[in-house]
């Protein structure tokens, strides 16, 4: 793995401003909205060099019985990540990029209070490494220029890196990276797309059509199915 | 005598599909690799460009090719562990003869035995019945080289007219309904100009699973601010954000098409000089769908009346638009009508050879574009000329060197040279990239075909579920290990390169059937030493047809990251947009509406079966399975064929998810899990179609073909829906049973009557 900055501390510099480390002002950008589902993202991220054969990428099935939507998660990158703050053993850092590492592999004790304690259900103990791993936004390749494997392959682009300039240039949406669970408050270095004010309702996001009520006009005139 | 030599279990448990987990040396052996191939996906007809790592004659991982303009470095699952069929412990390594005596079946003999043998049997079979008693089927995952090659071998190695390919069972329909109706078989459009529209059509296509980087194209034009219509059975995540759905009963789609011409009409959101100056037909196509309101199309298809409305005013009041249409609307005993519905939208409203305008196929195949052009088919020669047109089989002769009398006349399609194996017309085969035994409609039938020719040889590399029928296997080429061209969705030539040399005894494809012309006596007609010759050949074979590669080079390829046929001379840019200035490519340079009056699937629901059956991908499979059943992440993403059933649908047979359920038709049964889904129509279950044996969905499906193009029915038949019991319920298969009830009652006879005779071809 391509040697990296490892600041001792959580809090670096703000997400929201530009920083100066490789990443440059390129952003992560995820969209529920348009996952299709098709895992493409989680095939990838089990290529990635430095975790081969262990996919970090979480993708579910929202309710099945009822819809087709999908949504991805990668690690947000908090700017004060709850993983490293409930973390023992202090194994948890974050570089220069504010990008949240994967738990060093000599300090991990394997507790899973991360595991625990990320809002939004990222860091997974892999027992066959016994330690936590989890998405480190491909540092290996961000750090050199690339973009992350799932961004890169993502069909729909509801993965997405680059700069802010591009992505207002091009796409559609709100970006939000300030989240609230409870009493806690979190800003994160990833954003998701909102399409409608309030908080992001991967259900309906970007995609509240009238029809999704009675897709097959069973209720309507006209529907004979 | 091609019956499986053993049980399917010895020939599964000896030749697969087995999983091929993770890379050549493990996870661990690393990704560093000796180099770096620029090559494209075999998966699908988008063809995504790819970079194979390959170490050690061996590929071992990908990496995104972010230049390649079409997807940027995008992949499906598929594209991303493709790289999993190499090194595959099922991979065919030496010629292989039927011996029910061996283990597995099959015993390994040498190239020249198998070959000599093969060679003697076609000679044996034709000097007893006839040149055409021996028929060659093939597919469209082979390149354009080998698709050229094998239309020249089957005409003049082996004297036949019945050579056919799998895109017969692909999107043949909209070839033959583009080739009539505009001039020309190609995508109207290079995919940048889906942003450029304001509206999006999507009839009968399941992008996100079955061509999934067109939802990024399709995103762009949305955030340009365009709407989307989807018309599909279910609710696919393609349909889920859809500003229009349109959720049709199968089989009905003209009806719902004639209905929006229908409103263009009335409502007067018609281009009136574009119609007048580039089209021929209007009012005969007019008059056609006159009394298809949409409050009678809302009864036929069971979309609402308003929302067939919204979706023509959509269509009809927007400046730009593109129709994009698959196998939903293509895979019906009325295909051909289905797309000249499409394009008659396209013709009325002028959206046709502008910036974000036309009416286009998304080709499934891997070649499917370009495999269907150079002499694949049983009714064509290179450049996509008729065989039976005079000049054009004068033309191929100069080209050849051979007497025009040498080119056989048009020949059966796939599916009746299955029909005439069957009757015992057709008593030898030679196929390639083809596993009918999984694709065909009515597995049954097909089974019963194959176990009846006197001698059937296979090129392949793995042993499909149809080469279990073969007296010799010829071990073939991988995707990874041929070079050549293949043609994208979007009509764009582009470059397969060669990662690695074929494993064990396995030979390059085209060197095997080289090797059987020489050992026929017709090595003369095919001195090429490498497949760029062949290439050569084939630009000059094209050329003038209407699909003309003439000016494409594979230097011109590799340059410009593509050519966009038709591209008559070196020194045109090739023709990214079709039909620009309103020139079509018919004789007299318009487009022709066609008149289309919605009738029938041909089979409906009755009380017998009042279900309706549709079928089609997951997106982590492709095709047959032959490959990706083989490939073990992709496996573990959908393991099994699921049906899936809407709640009021289950409701009334007590079915919940997980339940194993029974599905029969008039051809067949099958039991499988079900899965309870909100997204699809209530009077209609949807089935995968990539497994074999007793999980095959072809057990079920209707024999029926398009009269013009001879594509099966697959999306639409009538089936029963039974509970089986709880999740793990041990189920009593009823096939055997069925089988012998069939025997009883009179062998052979067709269980649906053969297909129609029409004018067949495409």
């Amino acid at each position: 793995m391509t040697a990296v900055p490892v600041s001792i501390g959580v809090k670096r510099s703000p997400a929201t401003q530009p920083v100066a480390g490789s990443l440059g002002d390129s952003i992560f950008v995820i969209d529920q909205s348009r996952c299709i589902g098709c895992r493409a993202c989680v095939q990838a991220c089990e290529e990635c060099g430095t975790h081969r054969g262990t996919t970090m990428i979480h993708l579910d099935e929202i309710d099945r019985a009822a819809s087709t939507q999908t949504a991805p998660m990668v690690c947000m990158h908090c700017e004060d990540p709850t993983c490293a703050e409930v973390c023992p053993a202090d194994a948890i850092k974050q570089n220069e990029d504010g990008v949240v590492q994967s738990s060093l592999k000599p300090r991990c004790i394997g507790c899973s209070n991360c595991v625990l304690a990320c809002p939004f259900g990222v860091p997974k103990y892999i027992s066959a490494y016994d330690q936590m791993m989890k998405c480190d936004m491909c540092y290996d390749r961000t750090s050199v220029g690339l973009k992350p494997m799932c961004a890169s392959v993502c069909p729909s682009e509801a993965l997405w890196f680059g700069s802010p300039d591009e992505f207002a240039a091009t796409r559609t949406g709100t970006l939000v990276n300030e989240w609230q669970f409870g009493n806690q408050a979190v800003a994160t270095k990833v954003r998701a797309v909102s399409h409608v004010a309030g908080p992001i309702d991967v259900l309906a996001a970007g995609s509240a059509r009238a029809w999704h009520d009675d897709p097959f006009g069973l209720d309507e005139e006209g529907g004979h199915a | 005598m091609a019956r499986p030599p053993v049980s399917e279990e010895e020939l599964v448990a000896r030749y697969g599909p087995h999983l091929n987990e993770v890379p050549a040396g493990g996870w661990n052996a690393g990704v560093e690799p000796d180099r770096e191939v620029k090559t494209h996906c075999c998966f699908c007809g988008q063809q995504c460009g790819i970079i194979l790592k390959v170490k050690d004659d061996e590929v071992i991982g990908f990496e995104p090719w972010y230049e390649f303009p079409f997807n940027e470095g995008k992949l499906c699952p598929k594209g991303v562990k493709r790289y999993l069929q190499n090194a595959h412990p099922d991979r065919l390594l030496e010629p292989l003869e039927r011996d029910p005596s061996a283990p597995g079946g099959f015993r390994p003999v040498s190239w020249d035995h198998a070959l000599d043998r093969t060679v003697a049997e076609i000679q044996r079979i034709q000097a007893a019945y006839g040149k055409d008693a021996f028929a060659m089927l093939s597919g469209v995952s082979l390149d354009n080289e080998k698709s050229y090659l094998i239309g020249k071998f089957a005409r003049l190695a082996l004297g036949t007219a019945h050579l056919d390919y799998n895109g017969r069972l692909c999107m043949v329909s909209a070839g033959v309904a583009n080739k009539r109706a505009l001039g020309i078989d190609r995508a109207a459009n290079p995919w940048s100009d889906i942003p450029l529209a304001d509206v999006v059509f999507v009839a009968g296509a399941n992008i996100a699973e079955c061509a999934p980087i067109t939802t990024s194209w399709i995103w762009r034009a949305r955030d340009n601010g365009a709407k989307l219509i989807v018309a599909d059975p279910r609710v696919t995540p393609t349909a889920r954000t859809a500003d229009v759905f349109l959720g049709l009963r199968p089989g009905t789609d003209s009806a719902l098409l004639g209905a929006i011409l229908h409103v263009l009409i009335e409502r007067d959101w018609l281009d009136h000089d574009f119609i007048r100056d580039h089209t021929t037909g209007f009012e005969a196509a007019a008059e056609a769908v006159a009394d298809h309101t949409p409050r009678w199309a809302a009864e036929v298809t069971g979309v609402p009346a308003a929302r067939i409305e919204e979706a023509a005013e959509l269509w009809g009041t927007s400046a730009t638009g593109m129709l994009l249409h698959a196998r939903g609307i293509e895979h019906q005993s009325k295909g051909v009508e289905n797309v000249w519905a499409c394009i008659n939208l396209g013709l009325a409203t002028g959206k046709y050879g502008k910036p974000g305008c036309g009416v286009t196929t998304i080709t499934g195949q891997g070649n499917g574009q370009g495999g269907r052009e150079h002499g694949h088919k049983c009714d064509q020669l290179p450049g996509n000329r008729d065989i039976t047109n005079p000049e054009h089989r004068a033309y191929i002769a100069s080209v050849w060197g051979c007497e025009v009398d040498d080119i056989p006349g048009k020949g059966l399609t796939a599916e009746e040279i299955v029909e005439a194996i069957h009757r015992g017309e057709i008593k030898g085969l030679l196929s390639i990239c083809f596993n009918p035994v999984v694709s065909l409609p009515d597995t049954t039938f097909t089974k019963e075909a194959l176990d009846k020719l006197e001698h059937y040889a296979v090129i392949d590399f793995f042993l499909s579920e149809t080469a279990f029928h073969a007296d010799v296997v010829l071990p073939g080429s991988l995707h990874e290990e041929d070079e050549g061209t293949s043609t994208s969705v979007e009509g764009r030539v582009i470059k397969l390169n060669p990662s690695k040399t074929p494993p064990g005894q396995a030979r390059l494809d085209w060197e095997i059937l080289l090797d059987i012309a020489r050992r026929l006596g017709k090595g003369h007609w095919f001195p090429y030493e490498n497949a760029e010759e062949m290439f050569e050949e084939l630009r000059i074979a094209s050329k003038g047809g209407s699909a003309d590669y003439a000016g494409i080079t594979w230097d011109r390829i590799e340059r410009e990251l593509g050519v966009f046929w038709p591209c008559p001379s070196e020194d045109h840019p090739g023709t990214p947009r079709l039909f620009e200035g309103g020139r079509f490519y018919t004789e007299d340079g318009r487009g022709r509406f066609n008149p289309v009056r919605y009738r029938p699937p041909a089979e409906v629901v009755d009380d017998d079966y009042p279900v309706w059956l549709t079928t089609g991908r997951v997106v982590s499979q492709y095709l047959s399975g032959t490959q990706t059943r083989r490939i073990g992440p992709l496996v573990a993403q959908y393991p099994e064929p699921l049906c899936e059933i809407h709640p009021n649908l289950a409701a009334t047979h007590g079915i919940e998810t997980g339940d194993v359920v029974r599905v029969t038709s008039r051809r067949g049964s099958m039991t499988l899990p079900a899965k309870v889904v909100a997204t699809i129509r209530p009077d209609t279950i949807f089935i995968p179609y990539h497994w074999a044996g007793r999980q095959a969905a072809n057990q079920l499906t209707n024999r029926a073909l398009d009269p013009l193009s001879k594509i099966p029915e697959y999306k639409v038949s009538a089936v029963r829906l039974e509970r089986v019991g709880p999740a793990g319920s041990a189920v009593v298969d009823v096939r055997d049973t069925a089988l012998v009830e069939r025997e009883d009652a009179g062998g052979d006879a067709p269980r649906t009557p053969p297909s129609e005779p029409g004018e067949g071809g495409g």
